[in-house]
């Protein structure tokens, strides 16, 4: 039954649907998020105001990872299932978790600077943040570097499971070269130690990206849909004839 | 919590560039995001 | 296993034919290490510390090259095509591709690296090592480039293409096998830096082949 919703053009319109309930999902939770990180959460003892960026930077951190692991599950079904609209929606994602990822340096590198003294200082976790954007990067510009869709689909797929595969390798590696070249490892962005409304305002946060993520994911897959199956709609209702396609 | 004044919320105990430059620029991706959605409708 | 040994000699037969080509790799391979020592200063201490970083992103770069080449003229003149129709199994082919790519690029390079490593005042124990990374390094490079090359045969971006997609990639291979040298010039054990690369180059040679046998089916359908 479900693969009734499988065909881009049947998801369409429910995907019109869900988005207003996941933005105002996410505005609800981001208000909750920023009313715990600015009103209730004291002041550190270490780091004073400056913390308060742990709840953005850390949400968008844990964004830009699970986005990339959705992207590739969604690139791997479209592969095996070989339906179209799996392949979209890996390319509906890719944007958002790249800014995510974007997002996860800019306030990483606010937050070094006060606290460390330095704008970027190659610690292992904004390292592999960095070529986790590379990675983003390299399946965008991938994904249009062909004409045919279905052809930058299914090549993104493998890119996208190639990267998949390796980001374990290469977060492990970048660890591992830290700490040779700097002895203890130091991370730039270490919290101070978690106090639960500091978990529970990161939460919130992560929570608002998460439902703004899908949000803005299903209107991104909405414009592909109609970039790519306006026309054989339009030829279906046109002249009656079943999908080419 | 509780903040003193409206421009010690600002100051951010003199963290204020960064604190706002980090949140401000996540709404400016934020919107910048939207929008570039709602210009292709 | 003679199907293999025909397409390796195949290929190097052509790249003899076209010296030029293969030689590209490994003068690039030179210049390109040089450029750094041009624009950091000829300070030995500096040199040193850096010559294994150095060499090694050099011959990163100098055999991402040549990747485009390794599907791109029998994509042209439709054999791959024929190669892929063959009874013969596809990774044969890919394995061939990668063995012949290596020999071209990854082993010249190896060879030359030393004489580069002696440029920066690498000490003798070091150039030993940076061999040895080199010989498991390289032919993870040639593997995953192959997957590289694949994915993008036909693709509008070409080579910059290739070297966004690989480069994130290559960064284990790089760690690694730089470390390794470093570790040795700091008077430390090599053993772990190579077992981590010697297990990144057995993931590699399995993952690398599947992407591109999967992605070579996908640029011909």
């Amino acid at each position: 039954m479900i693969f009734n919703y499988a065909a881009p053009q049947a998801f369409y319109p429910i995907a019109g649907r869900m988005i207003p309930w996941f933005g105002v999902a996410a505005a609800v939770l981001a208000v909750a998020g920023l009313y715990v990180a600015f009103l209730v959460a004291p002041t550190d003892a270490t780091q004073g105001e400056a913390y308060r960026i742990i709840f953005i930077h850390v949400p968008a951190a844990w964004m830009s990872m699970f986005i990339y692991l959705v992207m590739a599950f969604w690139a791997a079904a479209g592969l095996v299932l070989n339906t179209r609209l799996s392949g979209m929606m890996a390319s509906a994602l890719a944007p958002t978790g790249a800014m995510f990822t974007f997002l996860a340096l800019w306030t990483g590198s606010l937050w070094g600077k006060p606290t460390w003294g330095t704008w970027w200082a190659w610690d292992a976790r904004m390292t592999s943040e960095l070529i986790l954007l590379f990675l983003y990067l390299g399946f965008i510009a991938l994904k249009g570097a062909f004409a045919d869709p279905q052809r930058a689909d299914r090549a993104g797929a493998v890119l996208a499971l190639l990267g998949a595969v390796n980001v374990p390798i290469i977060y492990f590696s970048v660890v591992w070269w830290n700490t040779l070249h700097q002895g203890a490892s130091v991370s730039l962005t270490r919290a101070p130690s978690m106090a639960m409304t500091m978990l529970v305002g990161m939460l919130l946060m992560a929570l608002a990206a998460w439902m703004y993520s899908i949000a803005v994911s299903l209107a991104r897959l909405r414009r592909i849909i109609r970039a790519r199956e306006g026309d054989a709609e339009w030829i279906r209702l046109s002249t009656g004839k079943r999908n080419p396609r | 919590m509780s903040w003193g004044s409206l421009n010690e919320f600002l100051d951010m105990g003199g963290y204020g560039l960064y604190v706002w430059g980090s949140y401000g620029m996540a709404l400016l991706c934020v919107l910048i995001e939207v929008l570039f959605l709602k210009l292709k409708d | 296993m003679s199907g293999f040994a025909l397409l390796v000699g195949r290929d190097l037969r052509i790249a003899l034919r076209r010296r030029g080509d293969a030689l590209n790799v490994v003068v690039f391979f030179v210049v390109a290490s040089s450029l750094f020592a041009l624009g950091v200063g000829p300070e030995p201490k500096l040199l040193a510390a850096m010559g294994a970083g150095v060499v090694w992103v050099a011959a990163l770069l100098a055999a991402m090259l040549s990747l485009p080449r390794m599907f791109a003229a029998d994509f042209a003149d439709g054999t791959l095509e024929q190669l892929l129709v063959a009874p013969r199994p596809l990774l044969g082919v890919v394995a061939a591709k990668i063995s012949s790519h290596w020999l071209m690029t990854g082993l010249p390079l190896t060879l030359i690296a030393p004489l580069l490593g002696l440029q920066y005042h690498l000490p003798a124990s070091a150039l030993g090592t940076l061999l040895v990374s080199l010989v498991i390094g390289t032919p993870v490079l040639s593997m995953l480039g192959a997957a590289g090359a694949a994915l993008t045969l036909g693709a509008r971006g070409g080579g910059v293409l290739l070297g966004l997609l690989l480069l994130p990639l290559y960064v284990p291979v790089l760690v690694f096998g730089a470390g390794a040298v470093i570790a040795v010039q700091n008077g430390l054990d090599p053993g772990a830096h190579l077992s981590l690369l010697g297990a990144f180059l057995a993931v590699s040679s399995v993952v690398g082949p599947l992407a591109a046998m999967a992605a070579l089916r996908i640029a011909l359908d």
